[in-house]
């Protein structure tokens, strides 16, 4: 496939960069970066993706305590069944992502960098794989807390790729009053375009998302924040916005990382998430688009969460697109559908800013993967490092304000604890601007990960 | 796809590196010294070269083991500005222990490119300013007519010997009223201010480099739209200048001349725009580099209108590089999020 690099979004971005200073500005945040968005896949509508013959499902799909599997070894299970409970709140269930035969229950390489207990289910290849079992319940007059019990049975999690149980993310934690749900349609990473495509689609399945996600978290209010690089997507919300006026959809500038929790909380509100503190502190919870379309789409009909939407992009890959992909989903059969390229030589889950290059071809999609990017050779060289040379391009691009300059200093001395206790080297959110922009190729956020793991690790072992 | 590779995230990169950076400061300092090759000649093309070919010398020696330190152009930077601060009639021999001294003392010995505490130039500027005091502050006229097919006669010195007198010189050139000050030791010795006119287009006796203000500011607007140079420097240094000038002459009029000639006297615009903006001595945060420029404008004026020197610039950034790791510290930008400072 041939890459538009340039001019690939709609007219709208390129007006708002040639904004004068007397025109109105469009709500955004200090710093940041404007990487080449490559968002070629954005026009194209979603497809579904055929079955593996194998689904691998990992038991730990979500932050919090793995799901403890309910099935044995050679028994046969139905698409939508659950395969694995919860374990507690935090903790969600596991539904069979296809009707198949549960091969072997066994530990298999997982996008975490580590092995994963997961169900192994081999498909039927004859059978239509509808989603046979249902579990409905009676929505109305349900308290938040019992709707958010309910919600936990179909198994959502964060989709934008923090994966921690939705419906533990909207009770809002004791004193604390939410009054602003905040929906994240931003989708500042470069490739990706599903959330994109799930604003103009599945429009009518977001807005009956929010309308739980508010029963439970109590919000009054929700603003949908979507960068104005995505008019289509704006238009489709803005025609699907129930009439009494409490959802509004709010543009922002296209910046990365406008998608971030803290980058989007103060652009569409102008708060600051206090530092050591989580948004329902300053009254927000915030949910990604796709989560509330799930949400939306699932729990009216009881059923659980067996596929999500996934963009295969990337310089390497054949056929880009958008795609309902079964959950365990090997991405090797991924690759192979899509036609990886045989320049192919990395593999990112996630955007390219953020997203973590895999090891093997043998880790499946699960919740939390909302891209798999295939690059090949060329775009990933890495040049030559020199010395920082102080140009303070960091400082003028980190989005939490941070000093990245004298972190990586530090880091390179490994005085790990001065940065942390001086330089707020937990409050980063490593988004790689500072990685981006520097001139001396130094893997900035790179070294701040492994500073964060080892003063973590030392805690650990204390 | 037969293999795949292992890197960390992100997995997109702005393009900018060094080499670029140091490269266009490179283009930007050319004209200037073909400016100031125009008006002095064969000399300044050979103090230019001489000055540039000793530093990347120096530097090659110093990093024998790694490879990049050449291909970065930083050690071209550092020449050139060197040479451009140096008289013309600067003695060749004495423009290579600058240049020495410079990548040596100045910047091998702190670590090399980014680890160095002062602007490598200036260093190398200041060691022949103690060592030369009659040589750095001998000045020949401008245009001399037979420049270009011979040399100012300082220029061929022999190593470690005097330069010889250049007034004999100065007067076969017929060069009329030529005074052997530069403008700020006029004003300072016997009260006579340039006219701005001249001091724009460069037609003042002065440093090889350092003649034409108007030049080297349109340089730095062409470095700073490319946004290899923080603007915010050259216009915290001048405006302060400007600004501790126009005090001092609402002070005392008759004694203390116009803001503009003190910004287009000397090295100023030069020092301004392409010394104090050196990245690796200069602070990152927003504020600290308003404060840097400040510090440098101010100290340059109160040098030249209380010091025994005519010329401020150079110890003025000194003084700023020196300051510049403590303001870093002092001017952390507040984190997003963090509490504003806590009243007690």
């Amino acid at each position: 496939m041939k890459l538009i690099w340039k001019n690939s979004n709609c007219g709208l971005r390129s007006s708002t960069n040639m904004r004068l200073p007397f025109q109105k500005r469009v709500p955004t945040f200090d710093h940041g970066i404007h990487p080449e968005y490559h968002k070629e896949t954005g026009s194209l509508p979603i497809r579904r993706f055929p079955f593996a013959p194998k689904l691998y499902v990992p038991l730990s799909q979500h932050i919090g305590k793995p799901a403890i599997a309910i099935v044995t070894v050679g028994q046969e299970v139905v698409r939508g069944e659950v395969i694995a409970r919860a374990d507690g709140m935090f903790s969600l269930p596991i539904h069979a992502p296809a009707t198949g035969i549960v091969e072997a229950i066994s530990p298999i390489p997982c996008d975490t960098g580590e092995m994963e207990m997961a169900i192994i289910i081999r498909v039927y290849e004859a059978d239509g794989q509808e989603v046979k079992v249902r579990n409905p319940h009676n929505l109305d007059g349900l308290s938040g807390v019992e709707l958010a019990m309910v919600m936990q049975e179909i198994g959502v999690a964060g989709k934008g790729g923090a994966v921690f149980p939705t419906h533990a993310k909207l009770i809002p934690p004791n004193g604390c009053v939410i009054d602003t749900l905040i929906v994240n349609g931003a989708e500042c990473e470069p490739f990706l375009t599903c959330d994109h495509r799930i604003m103009v689609e599945r429009a009518q399945h977001i807005m009956t998302g929010i309308d739980f996600a508010r029963r439970v978290c109590g919000a009054p209010r929700a603003i949908i924040g979507v960068e104005d690089n995505k008019p289509d997507a704006v238009a489709a919300l803005i025609a699907a916005l129930p009439a009494d006026g409490t959802v509004t959809v709010k543009v922002v500038e296209t910046k990365y990382p406008q998608g971030v929790a803290e980058t989007l909380t103060h652009a569409l509100l102008g708060r600051e998430v206090p530092i050591g503190k989580r948004s329902s502190s300053i009254g927000v919870v915030m949910n990604n688009v796709m989560t509330l379309a799930y949400v939306g789409k699932l729990l009216p009909l009881g059923e659980g969460m067996t596929e999500r939407v996934v963009t295969v992009a990337g310089p390497a890959v054949e056929r880009p697109g958008n795609y309902i992909v079964p959950l365990g989903t090997p991405l090797r059969f991924l690759l192979d559908y899509v036609g990886a390229k045989s320049s192919a030589s990395e593999v990112i889950l996630g955007g390219p800013m953020m997203g973590n290059a895999i090891a093997s071809l043998d880790i499946p999609v699960t919740k939390g993967v909302c891209g798999v990017l295939a690059f090949g050779k060329r775009e990933v060289a890495v040049p030559h490092t020199y010395p920082c040379i102080h140009c303070g391009e960091c400082v003028n691009a980190c989005p939490k304000k941070l000093n990245p300059t004298q972190m990586g200093l530090l880091a390179a001395k490994r005085e790990y604890d001065l940065m942390a206790d001086k330089y707020f080297l937990g409050e980063c959110f490593e988004c790689g601007c500072c990685s981006y922009v520097c001139p001396s190729h130094i893997p900035l956020v790179q070294q701040f990960r492994v500073a964060k793991s080892f003063l973590k690790d030392r805690k650990k072992a204390a | 796809m037969s293999q795949i590779e292992l890197r960390a995230a992100p997995h997109q990169h702005s393009g900018s590196n060094v080499p670029t950076i140091m490269r266009n400061v490179v283009y930007s300092l050319l004209p200037i010294c073909a400016f100031s090759v125009w008006q002095y000649g064969l000399s300044a093309l050979f103090l230019l070269v001489t000055v540039t070919a000793t530093c990347l010398l120096t530097e090659r020696m110093f990093n024998r083991a790694a490879q990049n330190t050449l291909s970065d152009w930083s050690a071209v930077i550092t020449g050139i500005l060197l040479a451009l601060t140096l008289p013309p009639s600067f003695p060749l021999w004495m423009g290579v222990v600058a240049g020495f001294i410079a990548m040596a003392i100045g910047k091998a010995m702190f670590g090399g490119l980014g680890f160095n505490v002062f602007n490598p130039a200036l260093v190398g500027r200041a060691f022949v300013q103690a060592a030369f005091p009659v040589a750095i502050t001998t000045w020949v006229p401008a245009f001399a007519p037979h420049r270009f097919v011979e040399f100012i006669p300082g220029t061929l010195t022999a190593p470690l010997m005097i330069p010889p007198d250049v007034l004999a010189w100065i007067k076969l050139q017929g060069v009329d009223a030529f005074t052997g000050a530069t403008p700020l030791a006029r004003w300072k010795f016997e009260h006579v201010t340039a006219s701005a006119q001249d001091l724009l287009s460069g037609a003042v006796t002065s440093s090889t480099g350092e003649t034409s203000a108007i030049l080297i500011l349109l340089c730095g607007v062409y470095l700073a739209a490319r946004k290899f140079l923080d603007w915010r420097i050259p216009v915290a240094v001048l405006a302060s200048a400007a600004l501790t000038a126009w005090a001092f002459q609402l002070y005392d009029v008759s004694h203390y001349p116009s803001p503009l000639f003190v910004l287009l006297t000397g090295g100023l615009t030069l020092g301004a725009v392409f010394m104090a903006t050196d990245m690796a001595t200069s602070p990152v945060t927003p504020v600290g580099v308003w404060i840097y420029g400040a510090v440098i404008g101010i100290v340059t004026v109160v040098i030249r209108y209380f010091g025994g020197l005519t010329e401020g610039v150079m110890y003025a950034i000194l003084l700023g590089n020196a300051l510049t790791p403590f303001i870093d510290q002092y001017t952390q930008p507040r984190v997003l999020g963090a509490q504003r400072e806590k009243k007690a």
